[in-house]
């Protein structure tokens, strides 16, 4: 079908959507497991900085950083073609390499999150001869996560609207396709358009939550 | 030869290549600067104009700026990009304009992050201490005055390391525009791969935009040093020059996150976390 030369074509915008949502899916998995990722390591890399010697913990402390502040769009590129002869799935590739980038930026949460527990907690945990395993695990952990939600909440969002990135490892996410479909039929209005939207309905009813969250918390 | 072992193997003969190849990396590296510098200067405006109008006392001004601030925040950079590069030269008259590559790049990352810096400066101002507003009447300064000479003051020296933080963000989304034929620091490294490898000039690349992010680091320690003893809560700049080198979100006091999170004026303003991601 040739799209009318005009603003907006709804009928091409329709012929659209079924390609849009094919790769809404694996950006909402992208995002899950992202997110997963970057929970759990976050939390551990906030852990191995405040127990590890200081012989381990300063090139840690610098890799954690270096990660941090180098773009995302690079270490995609870089980790598919250094990996791709080893993993057959690039969306796991993508996916590890976007959570990996934003463990660096929960465990920072996190170690704020452990900084903010009384002093006083610690020190009743001592007095108790609480084991160190316990105090983190039943002490520290529930109160540091408690203080840090809404900002991990943000992250998510955050990398939900980052995962077009994978778009230079050509990943079929949602607006990879709408580049693709645009591409295929030389009009990419109504694809790119809807695309943008799609993003924009998931994310703001999601912030808001996350802002009522923060408001709860405070 | 790639891989690891490739990469310390090959150092030599890849670092000549590098020299040889110069001229066009020095090429990448002006565009990147130049759109990661222009790209911020629009985000700053941006972020000033829309953020004080969020805060405006008339509702219509507020809510164009809410709406404003929550699209380009909630669409993805991406998205932006792509829609100035494909859809703009394809809508009917009176556009259907091709924006040169270097603008496009420059409008998306600045209207991306200024979206989001607009919230740092709303939550900074709304931050500064009810008491000045009323020190500002009671010194019976003019609201326009008392905006620029005692709260922006104040502001400013809280929403900088936010500001610095979304500056990297804006530094590492730049990478992207090489997929709008923008020839970037990022392409001209990936021209290097054919001769040198993988995991050199990825290496090489990463060592790149690490660099450039410290040069925003320490530009903007500086100006915090220099805000928060402009408003006397802090040691000159010529007295406390190790703090330039300050890596972000590891102050002595707990990392500047930490702070943002203890802080619940800020968290309910929105800029908890770096530079308030979401």
């Amino acid at each position: 079908m040739t799209p009318s030369n005009s603003w907006w074509d709804w009928g091409y915008a329709a012929e659209a959507l079924p390609v849009l949502f094919d790769g809404f899916k694996i950006t909402l998995l992208a995002t899950v497991l992202g997110t997963l990722i970057a929970l759990v390591l976050g939390l551990v890399v906030a852990m191995v900085r405040r127990t590890a010697p200081a012989i381990i913990n300063a090139p840690f402390t610098w890799l954690v950083e270096f990660i941090r502040m180098t773009p995302l769009v690079i270490q995609l590129v870089f980790a598919n073609l250094a990996l791709s002869p080893f993993v057959d799935s690039t969306l796991m590739i993508g996916i590890w390499v976007l959570g990996i980038h934003y463990t660096t930026y929960m465990a920072e949460v996190y170690r704020a999150g452990i900084d903010s527990v009384p002093k006083g907690q610690w020190e009743a945990a001592t007095a108790l001869s609480l084991p160190r395993v316990r105090t983190w695990r039943a002490v520290v952990v529930p109160q540091a996560i408690r203080n840090t939600l809404p900002a991990l909440g943000n992250y998510a969002i955050s990398m939900f609207k980052e995962t077009p990135f994978f778009v230079v490892i050509y990943i079929p996410e949602m607006v990879r396709n709408a580049q693709t479909f645009g591409g295929d039929n030389f009009r990419y209005t109504e694809a790119i358009t809807l695309a943008g939207l799609i993003f924009l309905l998931a994310s703001y009813p999601t912030s808001l939550l996350i802002r009522r969250l923060e408001k709860k918390l405070a | 030869m790639d891989g690891v072992i490739g990469f310390f193997q090959d150092l030599g003969p890849n670092l000549e290549l590098v020299a040889e190849r110069m001229p066009q990396i020095v090429d990448g590296l002006l565009v990147t600067m130049l759109a990661m510098a222009l790209g911020a200067l629009l985000a700053l405006v941006i972020a000033f104009v829309f953020g004080i109008a969020q805060i405006s006392k008339f509702v219509v001004v507020r809510v164009v700026a809410r709406i404003f601030v929550e699209f380009f925040r909630g669409t993805s950079i991406v998205v932006q990009l792509f829609w100035l590069a494909f859809v703009l030269p394809q809508l009917p008259y009176p556009f259907g304009f091709q924006l040169d590559p270097l603008l496009v790049g420059v409008l998306a990352l600045g209207l991306n992050y200024g979206a989001y810096a607009a919230e740092v400066v709303r939550g900074s101002i709304g931050s500064v201490p009810k008491g000045q507003y009323e020190a500002i009447s009671a010194l019976s300064l003019s609201p326009t005055r008392g905006m620029f000479r005692v709260v922006i003051p104040q502001a400013w020296a809280l929403m900088l390391p936010s500001l610095s933080n979304l500056w990297i963000q804006l530094l590492k989304g730049s990478a992207i525009v090489s997929t709008v034929l923008l020839y970037d620091l990022f392409f001209q490294v990936e021209q290097l791969r054919d001769r040198t490898g993988t995991w050199f000039a990825y290496t090489f690349a990463l060592l790149a935009y690490y660099l450039i992010a410290w040069l925003i680091v320490i530009l903007m320690n500086g100006l915090e040093i220099r805000a928060k003893h402009n408003i006397g809560r802090g040691p000159a700049l010529s007295q406390s020059w190790r703090g330039l080198f300050q890596a972000p979100g590891s102050t002595p006091e707990g990392g500047r996150s930490a702070r943002v999170v203890r802080d619940k004026s800020a968290v309910k303003a929105g800029t908890a976390g770096e530079g308030g991601l979401a």
